[in-house]
């Protein structure tokens, strides 16, 4: 008996390493377009012996809608809501950085209780990406009970955005310039309600699955990638980071006042399905930390910056005031005057580093909008991190990676 | 903005590179170079070790319709993280034939950056390991990014240039 067992586990490393079939026998397996496990439109082509996987091509693109040639055809207040339909688990962070590239053109100056208030929507949003995407690896292991936990705290997060701005999941928060208005006496008080209650459910969520046996075997060296690999495939966010190099465009190139806050950035070191959920973990408790200071040094002053030319007015203004009437006109009409240039500018999405590379030819609307988006970049490394383990880790990786379908396809 | 690298990035590129034409009126210095020159200068960024732009941000094409010969125009992001520092790298091509060396042998992660760029705008990417439609049909017969290709109906003469500031 003891000998059989000796055998087997020598057997079964050495089958999973070897990279040719034991019978020959091999299987090609869709894996996609539509299929419950990938949470989104994707198809995956796998060639695979039993459960282990030898190859897999992807195809990407099943839901394209041409961001770019319709940004080509819309004045700047208008591609916001383009934005939202990218990563839209954490749309506000790619509002707000359309919005901060239009004010690096026009160079707007923002007062900085504009920036504390993004700052706070920003990081609720990154909060938001990061509960959806870890608790959908806790479904993938088989712990559902781990996809309602976070989404009670997930729901008061998009109370919040509906105080801001009326909507929920695209949100189209905020313009260019400020937001619509300061923050209501009902968002102060969930926002409080929230800061109070979060950690306590967050930590009951973690104490779940990041010391649970079950979920570290099954996590653990399941679609690794190394720290090189991974910046040879330009990968950004906390997919980087889990594999252990400290990128991170809120401390390179600090936007929206993330100079005044102290945080961390966590890293991982692995690189595999457990650091990426672990880095998550922890990115989730610092954005916490950064609303916390953000709220708490909330500066006075005005919720939105002085750019008549791009902000759009109040409706009771322009009802009742000349001047608001001709800027609203303006701006609608597209008599706006927007400076030619050229500008990159990134911030820290879900993801990773969210770009906007604009160039602009004085026109009403963008020459030419290009857009960084993370996910398209890093899902490229997918064959190379599932390719030798089993159909199961290939869910796995998919969902820990926090691909998602809008930001892919754009 | 460190000037200082940026002198020092001038000085080698137009060391290997007499013909690079830097301008630094954007946000971030770029330098245009000819077509045949772009991947050994992409190659030079990477690996000199004083500049070490070893990150690639994003690549892409911009059409130019008017600019006859020199249509297209391929633009590399490339970031140094040793002095936090951006460059952009420009080549134009002509439309007619947009011939490109690839960089994938550089940067893994610019195969499907030059792909979404092949099926947008037409570049050809010589050497590129797989070089097809991405997010378009693989059927398509034409680059929609390119300006002569208008979002909406042809027919339409409600919605041109003219309502777009552009007269």
């Amino acid at each position: 008996m003891k000998d059989i067992i000796k055998e087997n586990t020598k057997l079964a490393p050495s089958f999973f390493d070897s990279k040719e079939s034991i019978d020959g026998d091999i299987a090609t397996i869709n894996f996609g377009p539509s299929h419950p496990a990938t949470h989104g439109i994707f198809q995956n082509v796998l060639r695979v012996d039993g459960e282990k996987i030898l190859s897999s091509e992807q195809t990407v693109g099943y839901i394209h809608r041409a961001f770019e040639k319709l940004a080509e055809r819309r004045p700047y207040n208008q591609i916001t809501p383009i934005t939202d339909r990218l990563n839209y688990c954490s749309s506000p962070i790619n509002n707000m950085g359309w919005h901060m590239t239009v004010e690096k053109l026009i160079g707007a100056e923002i007062p900085k209780r504009v920036e504390y208030m993004r700052v706070i929507i920003m990081e609720l949003a990154r909060i938001a990406d990061h509960l959806i995407c870890n608790s959908v690896v806790g479904v993938d292991t088989g712990a559902l009970t781990s996809f309602f936990y976070p989404f009670n705290q997930r729901e008061k997060i998009y109370e919040l955005y509906e105080e801001v701005c009326g909507a929920r999941l695209t949100t189209n928060i905020g313009r260019i310039g400020g937001f619509e208005r300061d923050f209501s006496p009902e968002f102060h008080a969930k926002l409080k309600t929230f800061l109070k209650t979060f950690s306590k459910e967050f930590e009951e969520f973690d104490s779940m699955l990041a010391r649970n046996r079950i979920f570290m075997d099954r996590t653990k060296g399941a679609g690794p990638i190394s720290a090189e690999r991974a910046l040879e495939y330009s990968f950004s966010g906390p997919n980087l980071r889990a594999a252990g190099v400290d990128y991170d465009i809120r401390v390179m190139k600090p936007y929206s006042s993330y100079e005044d806050f102290d945080f961390i950035i966590p890293v991982g070191v692995n690189g595999d399905t457990y650091d990426r959920f672990m880095v998550r973990q922890e990115e989730i408790r610092q954005s916490l930390h950064i609303i916390n200071q953000a709220y708490k040094n909330l500066p006075e002053g005005s919720y939105k910056g002085d750019v008549p030319d791009f902000y759009l007015p109040a409706k009771e203004d322009v009802y009742n005031n000349m001047e608001a009437l001709i800027y609203h006109f303006k701006i609608v009409m597209g008599e706006t005057e927007i400076p030619a240039g050229e500008i990159y500018h990134s911030v820290e999405g879900g993801n990773g580093e969210l770009g906007y590379y604009l160039i602009s030819d004085g026109g009403r609307t963008p020459y030419r909008l290009q857009f960084r988006r993370p996910c398209f970049i890093y899902y490229q490394a997918y064959p190379e991190m599932i390719t030798g383990s089993t159909i199961s880790d290939a869910v796995l990786t998919m969902s820990s990676m926090n691909i998602i379908a809008g930001e892919l396809d754009a | 903005m460190n000037d200082s690298v940026k002198k020092s990035l001038e000085t080698i590129v137009k060391d290997k590179f007499p013909e690079a034409v830097f301008d630094y009126t954007a946000d971030e210095p770029s330098f245009t170079i000819s077509t045949d020159n772009m991947h050994s200068s992409i190659e030079l960024l990477k690996s000199n070790a004083e500049l070490s732009f070893q990150y690639l941000t994003l690549l892409g094409a911009i059409h130019y319709p008017e600019r006859t010969g020199e249509e297209l125009c391929m633009v590399y992001h490339l970031h140094s993280w040793k002095h936090n520092q951006r460059v952009r790298v420009k080549a134009y091509l002509p439309i007619d034939n947009p011939c490109i060396a690839t960089i994938t042998d550089l940067f893994i992660g610019a195969n499907w950056l030059e792909r979404e760029t092949y099926d947008f705008f037409g570049v050809q990417f010589i050497g590129h390991p797989n070089l097809k439609r991405i997010l378009n049909e693989d059927d398509m017969d034409y680059f929609p990014m390119r300006k002569e290709y208008h979002l909406e109906d042809g027919t339409r003469e409600d919605k041109d240039d003219r309502f777009f500031g552009r007269f």
